[in-house]
């Protein structure tokens, strides 16, 4: 069945306004996302990939650019025309704990999305609850409990439970397993794709994990400093990595090795990702690249398409 | 072996709740050589802080240590004067930790903290401490350290943060330097950075390192032992290269199965089930037992000492040889 992408995002851009100056939080950036696939956005701490998370979700605007749900332009409709839409949009945080209220119970918590929504009667919405929890593997006398008498691993269960309530079709994950243990990690993950195939879920998962995002991603989107500067099939990107960035990023994880001798080497690019007020001129990454040339410096590089689908933002790309 | 610089015996530290206590550390017992780099691995609530921490006595009001001994240079930390243990604290055994803004004092130029530690243990005087510290500021890469010495914590980034923690500790060049989780804040390029950092830095020392993270490719890329603790017992304790070629406790196993790596799209992800115990009385029985695929009756009746299964390789499990043998 031939179907329009469900999230189009275009050309957006999000300046924050701080003390008179303008922060280039996120420029330009663009992507399409099918039904039931996942979309990987990867960068480090400031690369703006929160922001874009929000700007999907219309908990921020966007100052340009596009953003089309199910085919529909939200860009710019009220938060009246948008309330129907938000049970179709849920998110997953970080950290569960704060994003719960402490004198809530669990059960409450979940339940809440769905009265604010007007869904079922209360005994329809408490069997809900249970069904809810059972479906991400807890007990169901969990509903009894508060947040601080959980787990992290469980009470992000929690929070997974409570963005499935409305039964959406996207779901943006914000780093939802980096402040879990690595045992509870993998069990998080391993959920959170078998809720996608049961309910044919689409998600945005942003990580600073390279390796999750592989592993769990279609599509796949680097983002440095706001900008866009490699996107493509995940697989693709991961086995043809060509923007200096994403080549470091990727030799700055240190994976186990088989043996010792096989360890890495701790070297590193040096430098740090530059202050979003004043970005460097031309390409934003070419003070920390190794193959910067004159042009980088003086000039935006454009988006050069490298393969199916794969594009990057880099002059030295062909 | 080289001789031990830092020799825990039988370490036990209780917090009390109020309405019960946490048996956070039961019975651990390890040491570190001198130049060794050695890696304190688990997951939250394993123990692996509050171990080197208590030994610093630098553990919360609620904790106690119940029993034990830790012994630097022979001499037992537990039973010194709180004064004896802040000289030593800082001067011979350096301490960073996981989040610099919260170490740091935000109200004092990072120039003036580096400073101080030289100063209070009289390692220096004003002169002599004011151009180590430039020198310590330029060793550490922070650019133009005559200016920045007046900076204040919140001028610098979190990277940068680290560095200037760690010039501190190793202001009065210690023997020792405990790092909490010094990168896990930290952006990959910029761990990277504090690693290589870290490495230089006690290659050019010799100095000893207990590095205490969660991350397995921190500790198996930079650490020369690792050890890992589990609801606050040695669980398995090797070389770096055992501990890569055969992880004998079911626990390092599965913890070394559960990362996902670059590369392993095609996966089978096969979790831990269950999560990590808060034992409430002591342990009586393997605390992994409930979670352990290989765990036998034997295993939830009877505590498995910490044994040595070949030269330098220890392991609590009365399974390990038939582990072993299953991995391969």
């Amino acid at each position: 069945m031939p179907s329009s992408p469900l999230l189009q995002v275009e050309e957006v851009s999000k300046r924050f306004r701080v003390q008179g100056r303008d922060l280039h939080a996120v420029e330009k950036v663009s992507f399409q996302l099918d039904a039931g696939k996942t979309m990987g956005l990867v960068g480090e701490s400031g690369s703006g990939k929160s922001t874009l998370g929000r700007l999907v979700l219309r908990l921020l605007d966007a100052n340009e650019g596009r953003i089309l749900f199910d085919g529909k332009d939200i860009t710019s409709l009220s938060p009246k025309q948008m309330r129907p839409l938000r049970r179709d949009m849920q998110i997953i945080f970080q950290d569960p704990q704060a994003s719960m209220s402490p004198r809530m119970t669990i059960g409450a918590a979940i339940e809440d999305a769905m009265a604010i929504h007007n869904i079922g009667t209360k005994a329809e919405r408490q069997k809900r609850v249970d069904e809810l929890l059972e479906r991400v593997g807890l007990p169901t006398v969990v509903k009894y409990a508060f947040p601080h008498e959980l787990s992290g691993g469980q009470l992000q269960r929690v929070g997974i439970a409570r963005a499935l309530s409305l039964n959406p079709k996207l779901v943006i994950c914000d780093e939802p397993i980096s402040a879990l243990d690595v045992s509870i990690q993998v069990q998080v993950i391993q959920l959170l794709q078998e809720l996608q195939k049961d309910f044919n879920l689409t998600y945005i998962f942003i990580s600073h994990n390279l390796a999750v995002v592989e592993y769990l991603s279609d599509q796949v989107a680097v983002l440095y400093l706001g900008e866009v500067v490699e996107q493509g099939p995940a697989e693709e990107l991961f086995a043809n990595p060509t923007h200096p960035y994403t080549q470091v990023l990727l030799q700055s994880i240190l994976k186990m090795p088989d043996d010792t001798e096989k360890r890495q080497a701790l070297t590193s690019i040096q430098g740090e990702i530059p202050s979003p007020f004043n970005p460097p001129s031309g390409c934003t990454f070419h003070p920390r690249c190794p193959f910067a040339t004159d042009v980088c410096r003086e000039k935006k590089p454009e988006r050069k398409v490298v393969g199916n689908q794969h594009s990057v933002t880099c002059h030295l790309a062909n | 072996m080289a001789e031990a610089l830092l020799a825990i015996d039988d370490l036990r530290v209780q917090f009390d709740r109020g309405e019960d206590e946490v048996f956070a550390v039961n019975g651990v017992s390890f040491s570190i050589a001198e130049g060794e780099a050695l890696g304190i691995v688990g997951e939250s609530g394993s123990g692996k802080s509050v171990t080197l921490m208590s030994a610093l006595g630098l553990i919360r009001e609620n904790g106690k240590i119940k029993s034990g001994t830790a012994k630097f240079q022979g001499h037992d930390l537990l039973k010194m004067r709180p004064r004896q243990l802040e000289d030593i604290r800082g001067r011979d055994i350096g301490v960073v930790f996981q989040d610099p803004m919260t170490s740091l004092n935000p109200v004092m130029r990072i120039g003036d903290q580096i400073m101080e530690s030289m100063l209070t243990h009289q390692y220096a005087g004003r002169r002599e401490a004011f151009e180590r510290t430039l020198q310590l500021l330029h060793e550490m890469g922070i650019p133009e350290p005559k200016a920045r010495f007046r900076n204040y914590p919140h001028e610098f980034s979190g990277g940068m943060r680290q560095r200037i923690m760690i010039a501190i500790a190793l202001a009065c060049e210690p023997q020792l330097l405990i790092a909490d989780e010094p990168t896990t804040a930290l952006d990959v390029t910029v761990q990277m950075q504090i690693l290589a950092l870290l490495q230089e830095q006690r290659q050019k020392k010799r100095m000893s390192i207990a590095i205490i993270t969660h991350d397995f490719g921190v500790a198996t890329n930079f650490c020369d032992r690792i050890i890992v603790l589990y609801a606050g017992q040695i669980m398995e304790m090797a070389d770096t290269r055992q501990f890569l070629r055969q992880p004998a406790h079911p626990y390092t196993v599965g913890l070394k199965n559960s990362i996902i790596e670059i590369g392993q799209r095609d996966r089978q992800l096969s979790p831990i089930p269950g999560m990590a115990p808060t034992l409430t009385e002591p342990p009586k029985s393997c605390s992994f037992a409930s979670r352990c695929p290989f765990a036998t009756e034997r295993c939830r009746s009877e505590l498995p000492a910490l044994r040595e299964i070949s030269p330098n390789h220890h392991v609590a499990c009365h399974r390990a040889e038939e582990v072993l043998a299953h991995a391969i």
